[in-house]
């Protein structure tokens, strides 16, 4: 008994600024969800289903939930695939050397460098970025596009790549966490496994295909949820660098960007909780399958 | 941020790292906090804080401010500065009122700082609601949160007790803050609208600012010709500057009625001629402009114009003020007025959109509304609005107010044009105060139109759409005008 009062002790002052800060808020937004409260006055009028009704009819929002799942898909893919080359270049791509494997030549430098990009805050790179992305030849790409003779591009305002330019920013700022993630799998795998490998004649290519990439796949998973939850958000970088915040003609609008919208711009906050509804369970909708898919996953291994 | 004379401006480090602030705040993920703030509201309503108890009325003090009551200004620190609130006007009540404290607060967001603010009850005395993020009047009128300000404009003149307030400042400037009816908005600048160039490189040039678009097109081929660009917004963060100017040149054709009925909400207001005619005269002008103008902001614009890389510039007279320490020496802005679209017009070539704007607010349930009316009654003295010209470089309402001041080449051209318009005056749009929701896919309509995704026709059936839901919505409270 006095072994459970001490961890309750511990643990119900969490809980108490849990329920408080985290559950609260969001069962009442789950209230003015259903209400038309404009967020000045305390007097919603309670409404029903409205909110969510008219959210099926609303173009903007069906924009950013498909931006969500080309975000959801190519992202992670792409940022995925970047750092796992990185990582398995900087831990295995230097071959054997005096008996362990290693990688390539200055690879610990590499790493500092790939991990620069996560230190800087979101809004400097949301600036940094407006520079090189500028549309005319005043901006950093358009820039050395001009050197060899190609006429400039327009990143943020062309609406075929805008959004794709945006998922460039994201896809640059992420890798590093994950090359340090994916290095840390790579240290965990054996080096006898490698050097086994590397006896018998198998090239860089065979090893990581082979061996590096079922070994480090729990690894891998976890990057995946974590990319998936950040395909949710975008919303600085969105905010910062699309022409009018989501434009041109909503081609970079995210949600969490259409709810801020809709709440501190247009005043209605009824309506902007029921996108943060659906968001919810957008969320939780990818929470659940990809929990579900670790689990399978972990039975046939 | 659209009515704001000032002020469309860059979004900052600062602001940025507030803005993901509130993302958690918003976004994260169900908008649950903003729950939080409707706990704050729900037991405050019921205690609006009495007034404290107001000391007798007189000649000097009509509406009886309580000499030592503090009181709290929030002004918005755009593109006028806050330096006329801080060195003017605050003295001048000071000096009135020796006992008083005053907390001056000076912010870019005034949504994000003073929206929890309201919905706890516990509001500034006078707000400067402007800017990107300004508060939506219309909304905060509905609830019950802003005070009624006949009795400022009926007060007696600081200048000319026997003149009413009214009576001192230019006309239509009540009217255009009234919200049902009452006028519930000071709007203290009078801005004009138009195409702003350099008078310097003009000359140079020997280009005249054109009388109809078909002297527009003719002059942007010899422009273009010349190698600059001809002509150029900024679609990134200021494509209200264009919109501004299509709903000028419907407004010239049709006369004021066509901004009315935009306004008020009529079925199908944005199908009529007028409306389709300006919108497609003006995408005429969108093929003049270089299309990276859509990404880019609108200092970067003006920078450009600066630097005679773009000749033809929309805006407002608080440009030049803005521009003040990047204009080089030989440039000298002018402002011409918005082109006629046919000789048939309703108004002529000379008229020009003049309104009375940068809205300022007094909420009802302040604790020194007494103060925060004489604070305004102060402001709308020839004093304190020379004062507001002086440090701002806008002119204001009051009439007058800018006799003996030098004024600079843009304003004084400015004002030339306001003398050959007359009467012949276009008026403000209202429904960017009202309906946010109608602006913001204005905004976006105007950017594809004017950059060629969209053809006028497109450009009118989409604005009709979104102002049909916007007057469908039941949560939105409707207005009106009649003036």
């Amino acid at each position: 008994m006095r072994k459970y009062g001490f961890i309750f002790s511990f643990l119900v002052v969490p809980v108490i600024l849990y329920a408080i800060f985290v559950i609260s808020p969001y069962l009442q937004a789950f209230y003015i969800s259903l209400t038309n409260w404009r967020g000045i006055s305390a007097n919603p009028q309670f409404i029903g289903f409205e909110n969510f009704t008219r959210l099926l009819g609303d173009d903007v929002f069906w924009a950013a939930v498909r931006h969500h799942a080309v975000l959801l898909v190519a992202m992670p893919l792409i940022t995925i695939a970047i750092a796992l080359f990185f990582s398995f270049l900087l831990n295995v791509g230097g071959g054997s050397k005096s008996g362990k494997m290693a990688g390539v030549r200055g690879s610990k430098f590499y790493r500092v460098v790939y991990f620069f990009p996560q230190v800087l805050a979101v809004a400097v790179v949301g600036v940094l970025f407006q520079a090189i992305y500028r549309p005319d030849n005043t901006g950093v790409l358009n820039g050395l596009l001009e050197l060899v003779g190609l006429g400039p591009v327009g990143w943020l305002i062309d609406t075929n790549l805008a959004l794709w330019s945006i998922m460039g920013v994201i896809i640059w700022q992420g890798v590093g966490f994950y090359v340090v993630l994916f290095s840390a799998g790579m240290a965990a795998i054996p080096s006898e496994v490698f050097e086994a490998a590397a006896l018998d004649g198998a090239g860089r290519f065979r090893l990581f295909f082979s061996i590096t990439l079922p070994l480090i796949w729990d690894t891998i998973q976890v990057g995946w949820v974590y990319l998936g939850i950040a395909a949710f958000d975008a919303f600085a970088l969105v905010q910062v660098l699309s022409v009018d915040r989501g434009g041109p003609d909503n081609a970079t609008t995210v949600l969490p960007l259409e709810i801020w919208r809709t709440a501190f711009t247009f005043s209605k906050f009824g309506y902007a909780s029921a996108m943060g509804v659906a968001l919810f369970f957008l969320t939780i909708t990818f929470a659940a399958l990809s929990l579900r898919v670790t689990r399978r996953e972990r039975i046939e291994v | 941020m659209t009515n704001s004379a000032g002020s469309p401006k860059d979004i900052t480090r600062r602001q940025m790292l507030r803005r993901i602030g509130l993302t958690a705040l918003v976004a994260g993920p169900a908008g649950g906090m903003l729950a939080a703030c409707a706990t704050g509201g729900g037991s405050s309503e019921a205690s609006p804080s009495a007034a404290p108890s107001a000391a007798a009325t007189s000649a000097q003090n009509p509406f009886g401010v309580k000499a030592d009551a503090a009181l709290e200004v929030v002004i918005f620190k755009g593109g006028l500065g806050d330096g006329y609130a801080k060195d003017v006007h605050e003295p001048l009540y000071k000096k009135t009122f020796p006992n008083a404290t005053i907390k001056h607060v000076a912010t870019q967001q005034i949504a994000q700082t003073l929206q929890p603010r309201f919905a706890s009850g516990d509001v500034p005395d006078f707000i400067a609601n402007s800017g990107t993020d300004l508060m939506d009047n219309g909304a905060l009128q509905s609830e019950g949160q802003l005070l009624d300000l006949t009795p400022l404009f009926d007060a007696p003149s600081i200048d000319d007790p026997s003149k009413k307030i009214k009576d001192t400042i230019l006309a239509g400037t009540v009217e255009s803050g009234l919200i049902a009816g009452k006028p519930f908005i000071l709007n203290y600048v009078s801005s004009g609208y138009g195409l702003w160039f350099n008078t310097k490189l003009f000359q140079e040039k020997g280009w005249t600012p054109p009388k109809d678009f078909t002297e527009f097109k003719a002059v942007c081929e010899k422009i273009k010709a010349a190698g600059l660009t001809p002509y150029a917004y900024a679609g990134k963060n200021a494509s209200y500057y264009q919109y501004w100017m299509i709903l000028i040149t419907a407004a010239k054709a049709e006369g004021n009625q066509v901004l009315l009925d935009i306004d008020n909400l009529v079925d199908g207001a944005w199908l009529k001629d007028s409306v389709k005619q300006s919108a497609a005269a003006w995408a005429e002008i969108g093929k003049f402009i270089d299309k990276s103008y859509e990404g880019l902001i609108h200092t970067e614009v003006q920078t450009r114009q600066n630097q005679n890389k773009v000749a033809f510039y929309p805006s407002g007279s608080w440009l030049e003020n803005e521009q003040k320490s990047n204009t080089p020496a030989g440039f000298e802005y002018a402002v011409a007025p918005t082109p006629s679209l046919t000789p048939s017009d309703k108004l002529p070539y000379e008229a020009i959109r003049v309104a009375a704007g940068e809205p300022y607010i007094i909420p009802s349930k302040a604790k020194n509304t007494a103060g925060a009316l004489e604070y305004a009654r102060i402001m709308l003295s020839k004093e304190g609005a020379k004062g507001f010209t002086e440090k701002s470089g806008s002119l204001t309402v009051v009439k007058g107010a800018a006799e003996g001041l030098s004024l600079s080449p843009g304003i004084k051209s400015l004002n030339d044009a306001i003398g050959a318009a007359g009467d012949n005056i276009v008026t403000y749009s209202q429904f960017e105060n009202w309906y946010k929701e109608l602006e913001t896919e204005l905004r976006k309509q105007t950017n594809s139109l004017m950059f060629g995704r969209i053809s006028a026709d497109e450009f009118c059936s989409n604005m009709q759409k979104k102002a049909d839901s916007v007057k469908a919505d039941s949560s939105i409270t409707k207005q009106n005008r009649t003036v």
